[in-house]
């Protein structure tokens, strides 16, 4: 069940990205370049996505299972600290540069777009590069997301 | 000045209730959260019996043009940097969402659906950044 549910999720949070638009880099260019002639769909995803999402994460937070029988596993409330401001910092500079953040990727990589295998295998390296220095620095990782 | 010719708000609107209907389906379901970058980067370090979902999900996201193609042509994934400055960018994504825990449907959906302060912050710091870097590579550089 548990399979079968998460390939369920990932194909239609593929066909939501595909049908937002968001799958191509030059309409999420269009939302975050504001000088230009500016987009303002991006943020409409958002707010669609958000409202979907929040009375399910209201359910989620009052559980201790989720429907298949296994644990909620939430990510514990932490500190607003350096790693995470940084992080998302450097994340938000390559996402004005190409247009791509993770999901829209590979939604674009199943496209057979040729930049998206660029970017995703660029990705995945700049991945494997902080898993690295990370198990140098501490030995647990953060709670996955 | 807002683009009106390329505005898609109803369409921005069902997609975005397609991506949070996802995530709601795999909270409730399997109890985890939809961050596209913690599926995939976890993977990288597996543990064992966490494997499998993961797997699945991805291989939903990557197929989901296929199954769009039944129906029509493919929307189209126009790309305006040179392909040094793309790989370039995919580095700074994948170092970037794995130090701060989350990228755009981790923090900027599911964690704000949430009402996760550490995720707002980080939503904010993203977008402030790609507004950044997108104004400065195509107002500034070029």
């Amino acid at each position: 069940m548990q399979i079968v549910c998460a390939a369920l999720a990932g194909l239609v949070f593929g066909l939501g990205l595909l049908l937002s638009g968001m799958a191509d880099p030059a309409k999420v260019i269009g939302f975050l370049d504001l000088a230009g002639r500016w987009d303002p769909s991006l943020a409409f995803v958002m707010a669609g996505a958000i409202g979907v999402a929040a009375p399910a994460f209201y359910i989620a937070k009052r559980r201790t299972t989720a429907w298949s029988g296994v644990s909620m596993r939430l990510p514990p409330a932490g500190a607003i600290d350096g790693r995470l401001i940084g992080g998302s910092l450097l994340f938000g500079i390559g996402w004005g540069i190409a247009g791509f953040c993770p999901g829209p990727a590979l939604v674009a990589l199943g496209t057979g777009s040729r930049p998206a295998l660029w970017f995703s295998v660029a990705m995945l390296a700049g991945m494997a590069l902080q898993a690295v220095l990370d198990a140098r620095r501490a030995p647990a990782p953060d709670a996955a997301r | 000045m807002i683009d009106i010719a390329n505005f898609t708000p109803w369409r921005a609107l069902a997609g975005g209730a397609l991506i949070g209907g996802a995530a709601a389906l795999l909270v409730l379901a399997n109890g985890r959260i939809a961050g596209i970058s913690g599926i995939v980067g976890a993977l990288l370090r597996p543990t064992a019996g966490d494997v499998g979902w993961r797997v699945a999900f991805i291989a939903g996201l990557v197929a989901a043009p296929l199954l769009w193609g039944v129906f029509g042509p493919t929307p189209a994934v126009r790309v305006d940097v040179p392909d040094a400055l793309l790989v370039g960018a995919g580095l700074l994504v994948g170092i970037g969402t794995r130090y701060g825990g989350g990228c755009t449907s981790g923090h900027g959906v599911c964690g704000i659906a949430r009402l996760s302060p550490r995720s707002l912050a980080a939503t904010g710091c993203f977008m402030l950044a790609g507004f950044v870097s997108a104004y400065v590579l195509r107002h500034v550089v070029a």
